[in-house]
C-alpha cells in the first residue's frame, strides 16, 4: 500500500474531503487554463452591464414615484414603489391617448408598411433574379439605395412636397407650383408615414429575397414546366413556397423595424397629433413622465420580440428547404416578352420616388431663400456657406462655417467610427468565446445576451440608457451627457450584427488555425494577435462599414440621450426641422447622406477584394 | 531502461454524458510508430488531441519523455504550447494569411529565434520537402499534396522528438496518398521520431505502423503489432473491422472430429463441420468462427475440410477475384489471386484451411485461445 493511501485510511473522512477538495481546485484550476472561459466571462460581465442592468433599472423605475411625479399626483412620494404608472397606462382616464391610440398607430403604419414593402421588394427582386429584364446588374445595386439613406430623409422631403400651409408651417412644393393646399391626410399621418417608410424599408426585402430566390436551383421549375405546369402555376406552386420563409422573415423584420422607427412618425405624425408608441415614448420622457415612457417602451419590447421569436421559430422550420445547394446549380432567366420594357420603366419611376425625387428635394430645400419660396430667383448658396447674417435664421451661420454643425459633424464622425470598432472588436470576441466553447452553457448565455437588444426597438433601448444612466450608479458617476454613454448604447444595439458576423468568421476560420500555432508554443496574446485578428479582420471590415453607416444616420437610438456637447448630425436636423429651419436640416441631411453613401461605396469596394478571392 | 516516450495510463474523456475515450492505456519506446485505427467517431482522435494538450482528460494520467504533463488526481495541466510536441492536422491547419515561409518559420518565431536563424532553418526544411519554388506561395494557391509538404514542414522545422499526426492524408486522391505514406514513413525512420498517427484507412494503418490500436467506442480493443492484428485480432470487432473484403463470420458450435493428428475441436453447423486446430474446448459452446476471404480455396473435388457451395457473383478486379457464394444460408467471400473461370449458380467446393479458422466466443466476442506451437 502506497504510503499516502495508508494516510487516508486512518483519516477516511477528512481525507476524502481533502482529496475532493484537491481535485475540484485543480479542476477550477485547468478550466481557468482555457482562454475563450475567461472571455466568456468578461464579456458576460459586460454584456449583464450593457444588456440586463438597463432593462432592470427601467422595470424598476416603473414601480417607483419620480420627484416629477410631483405634477401629476398629490399622493406622490418619491423613491416609494408605486403602480401609478402602471394604472395610468393601462387603466387611467389618459389609457386612450397613451396607449391605445398610439399602439393601434403604431401597428397600422408598420402593417401597412410591411405589406408594401414587402410586395415592392419581392416582385422588384424576382425580376432581378429570375427574369430577363434590362440592365438587371444596376438595378440591383441601385436597388438598397434608398435603404442606405436614413429612414427620415424621405419624410424630410414628402413634407417639402406636400406639407400645407394650415398647420403651423409654410407651403410646400405643391402647393407653390399648383397653387392648392394640400389636405392634411396627403400632408400628414398615416398615408405619408406608410408611403415614406415603404419606399425605404423595400430594399431589406429586396435583399432577402434576391437571396432566397438565387439559391433555388431552376431546375426544380423546370421539372414543373416538363410536367405541363403553366408559368403562373409555377410561381404559384413552386417557386412562391420556396421564398416563402424569405418573405415572411423580411414581413416580420420589416414589421418590427418601423415599430421602433422614430423620426418618420415625429415628422409626419406629431404636428397633426398623431402618435406611434414610438413618439409617445419620447414625448413622455421629454415631458418629465419617464416612468410612463418605460412602460411603452415595454409595450414595444413586447411586441417586438414576440414577433421576431415567431419569425425565428417559423425560419427555424422552413430552413430545411430554403437551402437547396448541391452540385449542378443553375439559374435560367424567365423572358419577359413585351413586358420588359414596361417593367424597367416602372422601376425607373419607383427609384425616381424613392431616391432621385426625394434627394432633389431635399438638395433644392437647401438653396431656397425663404422656406416657402421655391424659384430660381431666389435661389442662395447662405445656409452651406453664408456668414453669420441677423437677417436669416437667428443669425445662424452656414453649414459649412457653422461651429455648432462642424462640431456635430466631426462628434458623428467620432461616435460612428468608435462605436463600429469597439462593436466589430466586441464581435470578434464573442464570436471567439461562442464558437470555441460550443455547447457550453456558458457560451450559450454569451450568445443569447448579445443577441437580445436585437429584440429591443431603437427608442425604446434610449429609454433603457436614460433610466439607468442619468443617476450615478456606485462607483459610477451619471453617464447620461457624456459622449461615451452614445458610444456605449450604440456599440451595444449593433453587437447582434458584429456578434453575428463575429461568429460566422470564427466559424470558417476554425478551430485548428489556433490550435496549429497553440501546438507550436504560441501564447494566446500571440495567437490572438497573428492568427485569429487578422484572419477575422478580413470578414469583420464590412461588418464594420455596416456598423459605421449605421450610427451615422442613427437618430431613434440617440435622440433621447444627446445633450447639446455631444449632438451628432442626425440630432441637429432633428433639431432644425422641429424649429421650422427647413434649409439647415435639408442641408445637414445631405451632408449625411453624402458621408453614408461613401461609406457604402468604401464597403462594395472592399467587398469585391473580399479575401474569398485570395 | 529507459523512461518511455508517451505513457497514457487509464485516460478518460468525457463529453457531457458521452465516454468519449474510456480508460485508455499504453505506452511508447522511442521510434515506435502507434496508429490509432477505429471507425470515425471513436475517440482515436480525441486521445491524440489530449497528448498534444489540445483537449483536457476527465481522468487520467499522460507522461512526456518521463515528465508527466496531466494528471486529474495531482491538478496537473501542462498546456499544448508547453509539451513540444509536432502536430499535423487532418485539414493542414495552414494560416491562409501567411505564405508557406511565414507558415514555417512561425513556430520558430515564437521561440524568439533570431532573423538569420529563422531563414536558414527555413530554407533548409523548404529544400529538404521540396517546396523551394513555393516558398513565397499562399496555402490556397497550391495543391492538396503541397500543403501536406508544408504543414509537415512547418511541424519538423521545430525538431519535436513526439510527431502527432490526426488523418493526414485523407483529404488527399489515392495515388498522392501512397506516395505521402512512403513519405511520411521515410520522415520517420529519417527523424528517429516517435510518432503517433490517427486514420480510420486501415490498410494506412498497417502499412505504417510498428504497433497498432484499434480503438472502438472510446474502449482500446487491441493493441499489437499489424500482423497480429491481422492474423490474430483479439475479438470479433477488430476482426471484423481489419480486412477487405471482410472476414467471413460463421455461426456455430463446437463439436470434435477426427483427424489424421487425432481428435479436434470443429466447428459444427447444420449439415457440415470443419476441422480447427483448437484444443481442449468441450462440445456443443455456441462460438463464431471467422475465416478471412483470401484464406478458403476453392478446390475441384470434395475433400478434408471441404464444403459445397453454390457461386452467387463473381467480381473481378484486375489481379484479384472476389466471388460471393452461397452456403446454405451463409454467404461467404473468396478471394482469388489467380483468374478463375466461374459463373454465377456453378457449384464449387470450398477448402477451409484447419489452421485459419478463428473462434470466437459467441457471448463475450473475445478470440478463444489457440493452442501456442501453431504459427
Amino acid at each position: 500500500m502506497p504510503p499516502s493511501a495508508a494516510r487516508y485510511a486512518l483519516t477516511p473522512a477528512l481525507g476524502i474531503r481533502k482529496r475532493r477538495d484537491i481535485k475540484m481546485f485543480s479542476r477550477a484550476k485547468t478550466y481557468f487554463r482555457k482562454p475563450h472561459i475567461v472571455i466568456s466571462l468578461i464579456l458576460l460581465v459586460i454584456l449583464l452591464f450593457i444588456v440586463i442592468v438597463p432593462f432592470g433599472k427601467m422595470v424598476k423605475d416603473s414601480f417607483v414615484w419620480q420627484f416629477a411625479d410631483a405634477r401629476l399626483s398629490r399622493n406622490s412620494h418619491p423613491g416609494e414603489l408605486t403602480l401609478f404608472h402602471w394604472k395610468r397606462v393601462f387603466a387611467g382616464p389618459l389609457t386612450q391617448n397613451i396607449l391605445i391610440r398610439p399602439l393601434y398607430n403604431s401597428i397600422s403604419t408598420s402593417l401597412g408598411v410591411s405589406v408594401f414593402a414587402m410586395v415592392i421588394g419581392a416582385f422588384l427582386a424576382w425580376l432581378v433574379a429570375r427574369t430577363d429584364l434590362p440592365f438587371k446588374k444596376i438595378v440591383a445595386s441601385v436597388a438598397v439605395l434608398p435603404y442606405v439613406i436614413p429612414s427620415y430623409i424621405h419624410a424630410l422631403a414628402w413634407l417639402n412636397l406636400f406639407k400645407n400651409d394650415r398647420i403651423g408651417g409654410v407651403a410646400g412644393v405643391f402647393q407653390y407650383l399648383t397653387g392648392i393646399s394640400p389636405p392634411d391626410w396627403l400632408s400628414y399621418g398615416y398615408l405619408p408615414i406608410v408611403a415614406t417608410l415603404s419606399l425605404h424599408y423595400f430594399p431589406f426585402t429586396f435583399l432577402l429575397v434576391s437571396a432566397a430566390l438565387s439559391s433555388i436551383d431552376s431546375r426544380l421549375e423546370e421539372s414543373g414546366e416538363i410536367l405541363g405546369a403553366s408559368r403562373t402555376y409555377i410561381l404559384r406552386r413552386i417557386t412562391f413556397p420556396l421564398i416563402l420563409p424569405a418573405l415572411l422573415s423580411s414581413f416580420i423584420l420589416t414589421f418590427s423595424r418601423v415599430l421602433g422607427t422614430f423620426g418618420t412618425p415625429y415628422f409626419l405624425g406629431t404636428p397633426v397629433r398623431y402618435y406611434t408608441l414610438s413618439t409617445q415614448i419620447y414625448s413622455n420622457i421629454i415631458n418629465r413622465i419617464p416612468s410612463v415612457g418605460y412602460i411603452l417602451a415595454f409595450v414595444l419590447i413586447a411586441i417586438s420580440s414576440t414577433v421576431i421569436f415567431v419569425n425565428q421559430r417559423m425560419i427555424g422550420k422552413g430552413k430545411s428547404f430554403v437551402t437547396i445547394g448541391g452540385k449542378g446549380f443553375r439559374i435560367k432567366d424567365m423572358p419577359l416578352g413585351s413586358l420588359r420594357y414596361p417593367f424597367l420603366i416602372a422601376i425607373i419611376a419607383l427609384f425616381c420616388a424613392a431616391v432621385v425625387l426625394p434627394f432633389t428635394l431635399i438638395l433644392w430645400q437647401t438653396f431656397t431663400l425663404y422656406p416657402d419660396d421655391y424659384s430660381i430667383r431666389h435661389l442662395t448658396l447662405l445656409f452651406w456657406t453664408g456668414h453669420a447674417n441677423t437677417a436669416f435664421a437667428e443669425g445662424e451661420a452656414g453649414i459649412l462655417r457653422n461651429p455648432a454643425i462642424i462640431g456635430a459633424a466631426w462628434n458623428s464622425i467620432k461616435l460612428a467610427l468608435t462605436a463600429s470598432l469597439l462593436a466589430g472588436l466586441l464581435g470578434i470576441f464573442i464570436g471567439y468565446a461562442v464558437v470555441k466553447g460550443r455547447n457550453t452553457r456558458l457560451a450559450f448565455s454569451v450568445e443569447q445576451l448579445s443577441f437580445l437588444p436585437y429584440l429591443v426597438p431603437g427608442i425604446a433601448f434610449g429609454a433603457l440608457y436614460l433610466a439607468l444612466f442619468s443617476h450615478r450608479i456606485g462607483p459610477l458617476p451619471a453617464l447620461y451627457g457624456t459622449f461615451f454613454l452614445i458610444v456605449l448604447v450604440c456599440v451595444a444595439k449593433n453587437l447582434p450584427f458584429t456578434g453575428r458576423a463575429g461568429i460566422t468568421s470564427m466559424l470558417q476560420i476554425g478551430n485548428e488555425l489556433e490550435e496549429a500555432a497553440e501546438t507550436l508554443g504560441a501564447r494566446w496574446s500571440m495567437r490572438f494577435r497573428k492568427i485569429i485578428l487578422p484572419l477575422s479582420l478580413q470578414g469583420a471590415i464590412s461588418g464594420f462599414i455596416l456598423v459605421f453607416i449605421t450610427v451615422m444616420r442613427e437618430l431613434s437610438l440617440i435622440i433621447l440621450l444627446v445633450t447639446p456637447e455631444t449632438r451628432t448630425l442626425t440630432t441637429m436636423t432633428f433639431r432644425y426641422q422641429e424649429q421650422g429651419y427647413t434649409q439647415f436640416s435639408s442641408a445637414i441631411s445631405v451632408l449625411i447622406i453624402f458621408i453614408v453613401v461613401c461609406g457604402e461605396a468604401v464597403s462594395k469596394k472592399l467587398e469585391k477584394r473580399s479575401p474569398a478571392n485570395r | 531502461m529507459a523512461a518511455p516516450i508517451i505513457e497514457v495510463r487509464n485516460l478518460t474523456k468525457v463529453f457531457g454524458t458521452v465516454v468519449a475515450v474510456d480508460n485508455v492505456s499504453f505506452s511508447m519506446e522511442e521510434k515506435d510508430f502507434l496508429v490509432l485505427l477505429g471507425p470515425s467517431g471513436c475517440g482515436k482522435t480525441t486521445v491524440l488531441r489530449m497528448i498534444a494538450g489540445l483537449e483536457i482528460p476527465t481522468a487520467g494520467e499522460i507522461y512526456l519523455k518521463g515528465r508527466l504533463v496531466y494528471s486529474d488526481e495531482k491538478g496537473i495541466f501542462v498546456p499544448a504550447r508547453e509539451r513540444e510536441v509536432g502536430l499535423v492536422f487532418q485539414s493542414y491547419a495552414l494560416w491562409p494569411h501567411m505564405t508557406v515561409s511565414e507558415n514555417i518559420a512561425f513556430g520558430l518565431k515564437v521561440k524568439g529565434m533570431k532573423a538569420a536563424a529563422i531563414e536558414e532553418k527555413t530554407a533548409a526544411i523548404t529544400a529538404y520537402m521540396q517546396l523551394d519554388g513555393l516558398r513565397n506561395r499562399y496555402p490556397q494557391e497550391m495543391s492538396g499534396g503541397q500543403q501536406q509538404r508544408v504543414a509537415l514542414a512547418r511541424m519538423l522545422v521545430s525538431q519535436p522528438d513526439i510527431f502527432l499526426m490526426d488523418e493526414p492524408l485523407s483529404n488527399l486522391d489515392a495515388k498522392l496518398r501512397l506516395e505521402m505514406r512512403a513519405e511520411i514513413k521515410n520522415l520517420h525512420i529519417q527523424t528517429g521520431a516517435t510518432t503517433v498517427y490517427v486514420t480510420h484507412d486501415q490498410v494506412e494503418g498497417q502499412t505504417m505502423a510498428s504497433q497498432v490500436a484499434v480503438i472502438n467506442n472510446g474502449i482500446l480493443e487491441q493493441l499489437s503489432s499489424p500482423k497480429t492484428i491481422y492474423k490474430r485480432p483479439a475479438n470479433l470487432f477488430v476482426a471484423d473491422f481489419i480486412g477487405s473484403p471482410a472476414i467471413n463470420l460463421i455461426e456455430g458450435a463446437t463439436g470434435a472430429i477426427d483427424t489424421e493428428e487425432g481428435t479436434t475441436v470443429s466447428l459444427e453447423r447444420d449439415f457440415w463441420k470443419a476441422a480447427t486446430l483448437y484444443k481442449n474446448i468441450q462440445s456443443g459452446r455456441d462460438i463464431i468462427a471467422a475465416i478471412r476471404p483470401e484464406n478458403i480455396a476453392v478446390v475441384p473435388e470434395e475433400g478434408f475440410n471441404t464444403i459445397p457451395a453454390t457461386v452467387k457473383t463473381v467480381l473481378p478486379s484486375g489481379s484479384e477475384t472476389v466471388l460471393r457464394v452461397n452456403q446454405g444460408d451463409l454467404t461467404l467471400s473468396v478471394l482469388m489471386t489467380r483468374e478463375v473461370e466461374l459463373f454465377p449458380g456453378q457449384h464449387i467446393n470450398l477448402y477451409l484451411p484447419p489452421e485459419h479458422l478463428l473462434l470466437f466466443d459467441k457471448a463475450t466476442g473475445q478470440l478463444l485461445n489457440l493452442p501456442e506451437k501453431t504459427n
